[in-house]
């Protein structure tokens, strides 16, 4: 029975920041204000949400007029289990709203509170965040006109020229059946390299042979000593980063694979010369998982230098 | 009119599944390659472009489409390209490049794990930044509210869009490569209210390749499907700017496609039972055109490689014969917003 | 089917563009490109877009949201990937189409807003399984860069003299990012070291920009009231990123693609018979490695046309007059200011960095781990054939 390939989380997540230009500064700024802008093309027809260039003509829109906090319902769905990030955390409904005194419909939230509620022609009413940025999210969502609106509180003066949204998204990441097997050799402390059947080339990681487009097939065990080819002294923070510079990152061609791995050189950077030769610094076996990462770093060995010639054809 | 001057003379895909292979989609990559150079009989070494089409963020990383490069054994070096789009786009970009006389041979494929994040969600990410994908519409509500105009429109109804499923899930039976077969339950509940389940392409993992050859290099192979045209349009995005209920961007392609009336076979990329019936409207296809006998990408939807696999279905009817002319037809973007056809026919004209 | 550049048009490059949208960042390219070619929107066919990843600006596939704002609605519309050679590669794209005759005039334009993120985060998510070896964007190249300096034995202050000529050439350019007129060799090296060997001085800025070009078919050019720029040749080659026994210094991919150039330009000593460069240098002393690389020096020499000073204006071969991407890098983009500067110096319309009498010139892109190539070469004159 082969165990099943690994497969790990790899959550990405960043706050980005939306610089607006004139058109959509204008919109967000009247949003955090309280009021709906349209963009009104060379036809006559008012856009919300505004369109930055015209359609027909190309030309940048200039013109903005106020429309109505309320509207009609074109057209709708509804979702009985919201995902991460929408409007309302309750069953709702997305729609397009036609807003009075607009031509096009914004695609938005109804908090309608039952489907059967919801339908086209239905009429809505915008419900404003109680804390407005100048973002589409200033309004909250819209609700039925039945009830009582909602007050507005006071507005700011700066004009909103950016927009932060957050996205955060959830992957599942699946390795290879080969690279969970070296995965695997990892979390006892081994290293293994597999050969290609055509070039006969030792690669760790194994992988398809990028050269050859073919399974790389027979097992070969790598030993965790190697020679420094070449490599860099980081200097530079820079985001994600997970040690702190000064750091040697070097090309290690372990002994017995064809290609180099990139990995730390711990010692005095300034020692770290291409032909030295280093081996792996194994963490706590006791803490050995599935991951490169049982490897902490490499340490020179003290080794008399690789030749140059040796190793020049991996560079 | 002149002949035709290209040719697909192969194709192969993976079998669409929930969950399959590796984020990188090299592994499932290598044997597509193999399965779609064997039907062309033609050796990697004589393919002279590769294109291809996938999504960083359907893998969740920057460059993901620079490891599948490793699949093809990319050295020595290979003139090759990439389209961050369906790979049926990557199939038109080939497909100039031989027209322009730059290359005799192509190798077009696409790949996808749409499996590895939550689909539905990343692909809000495809509509406007600033005033829409911050509510995160996912991609089958948004799809929904395109049914629902269609339906408030009167030109689609919930029973026409049961009996697209119920045709495509029967049709599937026999497609080895299908993800979702057998019967529907036509009160199923709803998904996102007009969609039920069944409305809906599952989330596949998959990849297809497919092979491109001008005029004598496509004679001299086995079988060939002449490519009579193709073309693409893209409407404007906004969900409330164009009419949901009509795809000019479709009919705009299958006009400079030239489509025919007398065609035999269309397999249409669409990825909701409404969008079909939209497509058939506009792009004029009577009821006498087979659609889709592969079942479509309802019954399998693999993200970047299903507009590909549409028209690799469609050569697959005329290289086989059983089919004169056929269509494959692709898309992309929320609600039917880019659509490609192809138009392929048994004779060169 | 002949093809040639009608107009380029590009933004002001900065840090943070926060003036302006993601449409209106590419159309002050594009309202540029179409101005400088004398073309109107009626008369564009196609649209070709352009960009690196997308995890950069947070849009899956961002062209989908900006058809309408950059003119695509209603036409066809392409959009192009190909890692940091993808300006090359638009462009390459966009002349096939012309020359394939499908179209007769093709908008291809491409862009990059590094503000609305950071590159560095996005180009460093750490994928599960991977050693968490982080080095940066300069971290990958600089030890190749030592490579190179080990195997030309090229004197270590070449890699400042390409950035002191690249700075002063970006004073030059009213659009270039980092304009820098009293840059010293001296400054130079005394500049923080990044990724040892490389210096701060020697590597490109992040920006903001976006770049458009029109090319057009043979009636198209000969209808043009302007001077346009004949492409006489477009190549692309790629590589796998690693592989046992891969020339990261001179990858054989660069070598191959720059050999087909040339041969299907019908140039045959291209340090003689091309009169100005644009290449694809992020860090300066990529400028030997490149000239190496495209055959305009042997292996191994490419310092030398450096030292002497052949690759400033006025030399032999002035490579990036515009200053390159070093003094303007938004990502995207960067390809598609290489083959766009390369064709203002033959239409003659490159202002204050004009190479005097530069009628062939070369534009050059280079992405991934040194593996993919994207080039073009163009005259101001028609090529005899295609």
């Amino acid at each position: 029975m082969v165990a099943p390939p690994l497969s790990a989380p790899l959550d990405i997540a960043f706050d980005y920041t939306r610089s607006l230009g004139p058109v959509l500064g204008r919109f967000m700024t009247g949003l955090r204000a309280g009021r709906v802008l349209g963009s009104r093309t060379a036809d006559g027809r008012v856009h919300v949400p505004p369109l930055e260039y015209d359609p027909v003509t190309h030309a940048p829109v200039t013109e903005l007029v106020e429309v109505q906090s309320t509207g009609t319902v074109t057209s709708w769905t509804w979702t009985d289990r919201p995902l991460a990030g929408q409007p309302l955390d309750r069953p709702f409904g997305f729609a397009l709203i036609r807003l009075d005194g607009a031509d096009t419909a914004l695609l938005h939230a109804v908090d309608a509170g039952a489907r059967d509620r919801l339908y086209t022609g239905l009429r809505v009413r915008i419900r404003w965040a109680a804390e407005r940025v100048g973002h589409i999210r200033d309004i909250a969502c819209f609700e039925p006109i039945d009830g009582p609106a909602g007050a507005l509180d006071f507005q700011k003066d700066e004009p909103v020229t950016i927009m932060t949204t957050p996205i955060r998204l959830s992957y599942t990441h699946t390795a290879s059946a080969d690279e969970s097997r070296y995965l695997r050799a990892l979390a006892e402390g081994r290293l293994l390299g597999q050969r290609c059947p055509v070039c006969r080339k030792v690669y760790v990681p194994p992988r398809v042979c990028p050269a050859d487009g073919v399974p790389t097939e027979d097992e070969v065990p790598i030993r965790d000593h190697g020679t420094v080819t070449t490599f860099c002294v980081v200097n530079v923070p820079f985001a994600g980063q997970r040690l702190d510079p000064p750091y040697v990152v070097a090309q290690i061609l372990l002994d017995g694979a064809d290609i180099p791995i990139p990995h730390f050189v711990i010692g005095n950077a300034d020692d770290v010369r291409m032909g030295m030769r280093v081996a792996a610094v194994w963490r706590e076996p006791s803490s050995w998982t599935t991951t490169p990462e049982n490897i902490a770093h490499f340490r020179p060995t003290g080794e008399p230098d690789a030749p140059y010639e040796s190793f020049e054809e991996h560079l | 009119m002149s002949p035709p001057a290209v040719a697909v003379i192969g194709f192969a895909q993976a079998p669409c599944l929930p969950s399959a292979g590796t984020t990188s989609g090299v592994e499932t990559l290598v044997p597509v390659f193999r399965e779609a150079l064997a039907d062309a009989q033609l050796d990697r070494r004589e393919v002279d472009f590769w294109c291809s089409g996938s999504s960083d963020y359907l893998a969740g990383r920057a460059f993901s489409f620079v490891n599948a490069v490793d699949a093809i054994g990319a050295f020595p070096p290979i003139c090759e390209s990439h389209v961050e789009m369906d790979a049926a786009w990557a199939f038109y970009e080939a497909y100039v490049k031989i027209l322009a006389g730059e290359a005799e041979t192509a190798l077009v494929y696409g790949f996808g794990k749409s499996s590895a994040g939550q689909l539905r969600r990343v692909l809000a990410l495809q509509l406007d930044p600033y005033v829409v994908a911050p509510l995160w519409p996912d991609s089958v509500s948004v799809a929904a509210l395109q049914a629902r105009a269609a339906l408030d429109a009167g030109v689609v109804t919930e029973q026409a869009m049961a009996e697209v499923a119920a045709r495509s899930r029967a049709d599937a039976a026999d497609n080895p490569y299908a993800q979702v077969r057998g019967p529907i339950d036509p009160d199923a509940p709803y998904l996102a209210d007009p969609l039920r389940a069944h409305d809906c392409a599952p989330v596949s993992d998959g990849a297809a390749a497919l092979v491109l050859a001008s005029g004598d290099r496509a004679r001299s192979s086995p079988r060939r499907a002449w490519i009579t045209g193709v073309a693409h349009r893209i409407d404007p995005q906004g969900l409330g700017e164009r009419d949901l209920t009509r795809v000019p961007s479709a009919t705009e392609a299958a006009t400079a496609a030239g489509l025919p009336d007398d065609l035999d076979v269309a397999e249409l990329h669409a990825p909701f039972t409404h969008q079909e019936l939209l497509l058939r409207a506009a792009l004029g296809l009577g009821d006498r055109v087979r659609i889709n006998p592969s079942g479509g990408a309802l019954c399998g939807n693999p993200m970047f490689s299903a507009g590909l696999a549409r028209i690799g279905a469609a050569a697959q009817q005329v290289m086989s014969g059983r089919a004169r002319t056929a269509a494959g037809h692709a898309t992309s973007g929320p609600a039917l917003q880019q659509n490609l056809v192809c138009v392929l026919g048994s004779e060169a004209s | 089917m002949r093809a040639a550049v009608l107009g380029t048009g590009q933004t002001h490059h900065r840090t943070r563009r926060t003036d302006v949208s993601m449409a209106g960042l590419c159309r002050e390219a594009i309202d540029r490109a179409l101005a400088d070619a004398g073309v109107d929107w009626p008369e564009i066919d196609a649209v070709v877009l352009g960009k690196a990843p997308d995890l950069f600006e947070g849009v899956m596939m961002p062209e989908l949201f900006l058809a309408d704002a950059i003119g695509a609605a209603g036409r066809p519309l392409l959009r192009v990937h190909t890692a940091g050679s993808v300006g090359g590669a638009t462009a390459n794209v966009a002349t096939s189409l012309v020359r394939a005759g499908v179209h007769r005039r093709v908008l291809a334009v491409a862009f990059e807003k590094q503000s609305e993120s950071n590159a560095m985060w996005a180009l460093s998510i750490q994928p599960p399984f991977t050693a968490p070896i982080g080095a940066g964007a300069g971290g990958y190249f600089a030890p190749h860069i030592r490579a190179y300096i080990r195997r030309s034995h090229a004197p270590g202050h070449i890699g400042a003299l390409v950035a002191v000529k690249d700075r002063q050439n970006g004073a030059l350019n009213p659009y270039a990012h980092l304009r820098q007129p009293d840059i010293t060799l001296e400054s130079v090296q005394a500049s923080k070291m990044l990724w040892d060997p490389v210096r701060y001085d020697e590597t490109c800025p992040s920006s903001d920009g976006a770049c458009a070009v029109v090319i057009g078919d043979q009636a198209a050019a000969e209808a043009s009231s302007r001077k346009v720029a004949w492409i006489r040749a477009t190549a692309m080659r790629t590589e796998p990123t690693f592989f046992a026994g891969k020339d990261h210094v001179n990858p054989r991919a660069g070598v191959e693609a720059a050999q087909a150039l040339w041969h299907a330009a019908g140039i045959t000593d291209p340090l003689d018979e091309v009169d100005t460069a644009e290449i694809y240098v992020p860090f300066s002393w990529f400028e030997p490695m490149w000239l190496e690389n495209l055959g305009f020096a042997e292996a191994g020499h490419g310092w030398k046309l450096v030292e002497s000073g052949e690759t400033r204006i006025g030399g032999r071969l002035p490579v990036n007059p515009s200053g390159g991407v070093l003094c303007s890098n938004p990502i995207g983009a960067s390809g598609m200011l290489r083959f766009a500067e390369a064709a203002m110096q033959v239409m003659g319309r490159a202002g204050e960095h004009q190479v005097a009498g530069a009628r062939t010139a070369l534009g050059h892109a280079y992405g991934g781990g040194s593996q993919f190539f994207s080039m073009w070469v163009v005259s101001d004159i028609a090529p005899a054939s295609v």
